[in-house]
């Protein structure tokens, strides 16, 4: 009995985004990634294109946290205490990008400072030669300054600033806008919120090429069903031709899932919850391979276990 | 894909050609038959009311009504798998209503002490997320081809759970045994493929159990669907063979379009998945298996680790997106608290509510909890929201008569809310508001400090 295969007929594009700028772009990358592309949902090959595989960044920090699981201090060791060094481990092992995160605080409890950002910023741009990502601490003025000085420090190398929110896209979007780089446009898990701040950036005349969005997620157990669908409905809209929802979009399930209390604890928790060290890695990876499945084209990780799994995933995906 | 009233109007009295003599008599308490026909479609009248409707029409009209995706349950004991009867593709569309069920396999040749072990183990797993006691839903038994084998190894499964089972064998006769070994359970049968459909259709039939369908193609499943069905079985499972991530993602997809945008009868059945037939990364194959359209998924080992994130992967997807899960606002006592045990408040987000009781639980300090109603939301959702601000939380402390029940005036908020600290401080004078800890891994640290 023949089966007609129903396709759809999507009308839309995710856009194409390039990362990181090599000596012929101006910039001294060795390597470049390009996300988007596709024209149906995740690795429908058999309706439609995916030309860019989904990739991964690796999170590394200024200094050492104080408060991640102390998995991943067994993880990476030594290589924390130095942002160079962590960048090399993570380009090691297996890193597409390197995000570099700074903390709220240094060692002695006061806020980084702009000239601490270049410092760092320059350092790790010498360390490796992967497109970089650059996030602030998460508090709109502090933000501001570090990733201001951030652009200036690494002009040309099309980094990737974040996070842009509705609070500080004016400085974020200018500092890109200065300096050659990208932005990472973060939204509460909205549709709406997610087109609106993309307008708002336009209209600051930063092209959408230049854009990745940043739907938010929780993490398994603690909000990421509402994370998965809202990826969905925005890649949905994407493809149905909506052009502020096209941009590549970008996810921190390693954040989010090293927060929880599963991966951080391994002492005083049910026995049904199992060995600590392979259920933390899991959270990471169900948080993450799901987020995959419903339209991430970069997700930031934390644990190089969890890379490895989801490399193997995306590729075993890719040669569908 | 239910009938539209135009095409229910052709199938009653005055849609008929010519029309039937008692078209439009109103006796079904509609001006026309078009009327009726409209409200049929539109769920707002029963079919019944209407006495002039032919038996064919009746039939035709039962099986448009029938679920595009048949609802399958396996079943002993009092525990039932039901899967099927979905409705949307995307979960914002709607929500997904069948968890997939979550079966252990077992080889019938791993030695029945070894058997009878690992399903104890797994049979009494439970595990507890936001309130909720998550458990495997099955087993597995997997025959190597000898009936007397497969017949000990089904019995001593049987001997450790009560929950129902999948038998897994291509041979009829091992299969029978099997299902003889099974008792009265409805278990699913493990399966038809183009070779051995007749035999095992015989068997489902003779049993009232469904049977699972394979094919390496979907017309060959569509085929197979239909021939077992004339040969008098209903309920069927697809099986279909997927051997990389893509492919299985690819094929359950189609089928799922299939049954819910053509609906296409021969494969409109719930899918079974074996991730390890289709990964070397079981959880990463399961994860998928879950999101993406199976009713039924059979894990090749019991491993807490694996099975405690995929249970709660499994809930999370299948929560209705429409209402989050919540708990009721109110007072609540942990640890048998008395007057001079700390006061702390939250929301009513069922995640938040047990992510804080737990924690003070587990510290086996005593506390009054409070649960503000935030309309389900996390403290920081509500917060931004406007749900969870001093005022409400001023309400919570009034309305739940707390003050009658402590002799101190401190009140612990979330970390995260830090900035209500000074408002909440005007709404409830006599009060001290204290900034606990952020996270509520930290409570029991935060608890042992205060006292
Ligand atoms: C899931 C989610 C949603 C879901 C809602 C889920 C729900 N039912 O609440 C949806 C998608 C609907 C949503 C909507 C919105 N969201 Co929202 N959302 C999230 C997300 C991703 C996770 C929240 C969560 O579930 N956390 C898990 C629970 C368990 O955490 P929790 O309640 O805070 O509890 C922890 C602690 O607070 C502590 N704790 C709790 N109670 C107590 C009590 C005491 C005494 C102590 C000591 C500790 C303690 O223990 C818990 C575990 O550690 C967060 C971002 C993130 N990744 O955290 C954003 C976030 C909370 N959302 C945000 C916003 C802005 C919104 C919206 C206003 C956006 C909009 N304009 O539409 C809306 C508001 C809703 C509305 N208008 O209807 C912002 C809030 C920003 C801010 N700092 O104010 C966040 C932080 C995202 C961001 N960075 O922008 N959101
Ligand atoms: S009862 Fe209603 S539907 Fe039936 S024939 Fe009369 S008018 Fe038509």
């Amino acid at each position: 009995m023949p089966v007609e295969i129903p396709k759809e007929k999507w009308t839309g594009k995710v856009r194409l985004v390039t990362l990181g700028a090599t000596a012929a772009e101006g910039g001294t990358r060795t390597r470049r990634v390009t996300v988007g592309g596709g024209t149906t949902l995740p690795f429908l090959f058999f309706e439609g294109d995916m030309p860019h595989k989904p990739v991964i960044g690796i999170e590394i920090r200024d200094r050492k946290p104080d408060d991640w699981s102390p998995l991943l201090g067994l993880a990476w060791g030594e290589a924390m205490n130095d942002p160079g060094d962590w960048a090399k481990a993570a380009e090691q092992a297996g890193a597409d990008a390197i995000v570099l995160a700074f903390n709220l605080a240094d060692a002695d409890g006061k806020a980084p400072t702009a000239a601490h950002a270049k410092a760092t910023v320059r350092k790790v741009l010498q360390a490796t030669g992967l497109p970089v990502i650059v996030n602030g601490p998460g508090q709109a003025d502090l933000d501001n300054e570090l990733l201001v000085a951030a652009a200036e420090e690494g002009a040309g190398e099309r980094l990737v600033l974040g996070l842009c929110e509705d609070r500080n896209y004016r400085t974020i979007v200018a500092a890109a806008l200065g300096h050659g780089h990208l932005v990472q446009a973060r939204t509460a898990m909205d549709v709406n919120l997610a087109k609106q701040l993309n307008i708002l950036i336009t209209d600051m005349q930063l092209p959408l090429d230049r854009v990745l969005m940043d739907p938010t997620t929780g993490a398994l157990g603690y909000g990421i069903e509402y994370g998965y669908s809202v990826m969905e409905r925005l890649r949905i809209a994407a493809l149905q031709g909506d052009s502020m929802t096209q941009c590549p979009m970008i996810v921190t399930p390693g954040e989010e899932a090293w927060k929880a209390k599963e991966s951080k604890v391994g002492e005083g928790v049910p026995k049904a919850w199992g060995d600590w060290q392979e259920r933390a890695i899991n959270w990471e990876l169900v948080t993450a391979s799901s987020l995959v499945e419903s339209g991430a084209d970069i997700v930031v990780l934390r644990h190089p276990e969890s890379v490895k799994r989801v490399h193997a995933m995306i590729d075993a995906m890719m040669a569908g | 894909m239910a009938l539209s009233g135009i095409e229910i109007y052709k199938l009653l009295p005055g849609g008929l050609k010519p029309p039937h003599p008692k078209a439009n008599c109103k006796e079904c308490g509609f001006p026309t038959c078009l009327a009726f026909a409209m409200k049929l479609a539109a769920k707002q009248a029963e079919l019944a009311s209407c006495q002039y409707v032919s038996e064919e029409a009746q039939e035709k009209l039962a099986a448009a009504a029938a679920p595009p995706i048949r609802l399958i349950k396996v079943s002993s004991n009092g525990h039932e798998v039901a899967a099927g009867n979905e409705t949307v593709m995307y979960r914002h569309e709607k929500t997904f209503f069948h968890p997939a069920g979550v079966f252990v396999r077992i080889n019938d040749s791993d030695g029945l002490d070894a058997i009878r072990e690992l399903v104890s183990t797994a049979d009494e797993y439970k595990v507890n997320y936001v309130g909720m006691d998550l458990a495997v839903d099955g087993f597995a038994i997997k025959s190597t081809g000898d009936a007397a084998t497969f017949s000990a190894g089904v019995e001593a499964v049987r001997g450790a759970t009560k929950r129902p089972l999948i038998l897994i064998s291509a041979d009829a006769a091992v299969m029978e045994a099997g299902l003889k070994a099974a008792g009265d359970s409805k278990s699913l049968i493990c399966g038809a493929s183009p070779e051995n459909w007749e035999a095992m259709a015989a068997l489902a039939k003779s049993h009232k159990a469904p049977l699972t369908v394979g094919g390496s193609t979907l017309d060959e499943m569509a085929e197979l669907t239909d021939k077992i069905k004339a040969a008098g079985v209903e309920d069927m499972v697809l099986n279909p063979v997927v051997t990389t991530l893509p492919e299985a993602l690819g094929v359950w997809t189609q089928l799922r379009r299939l049954a819910l945008r053509k609906t296409f009868r021969p494969l409109g059945y719930p899918i079974i998945a074996f991730p390890s037939q289709f990964s070397a990364d079981s959880q990463i194959a399961a994860v998928q298996a879950i999101a993406k359209y199976a009713g039924f998924i059979v894990l090749d080992r019991f491993n807490p680790a694996d099975l405690y994130p995929l249970l709660v992967f499994r809930q999370n997807i299948y929560t209705d997106p429409q209402k989050p899960i919540q708990v009721s606002p109110g007072l609540y006592e942990i640890n048998n608290p008395g007057p001079d045990s700390p006061v702390m408040v939250t929301t009513n987000f069922s995640i938040t509510y047990f992510s804080v009781s737990n924690e003070v639980e587990g510290s086996g300090r005593k506390g009054w909890l409070l649960v503000a109603d935030a309309e389900g939301m996390s403290v920081l959702t509500a917060w931004a929201a406007g749900k969870f601000d001093a005022e409400r939380i001023a309400k919570t402390v009034k309305s739940t008569g707390i003050e009658s029940k402590v002799n101190h005036r401190r009140l612990t908020i979330p970390g995260h809310v830090a900035v209500l600290s000074g408002e909440l401080e005007d709404e409830l004078p006599g009060w001290e508001i204290k900034v606990g800890p952020r996270e509520a891994v930290n409570l029991p640290q935060y608890l042992k400090l205060m006292e």
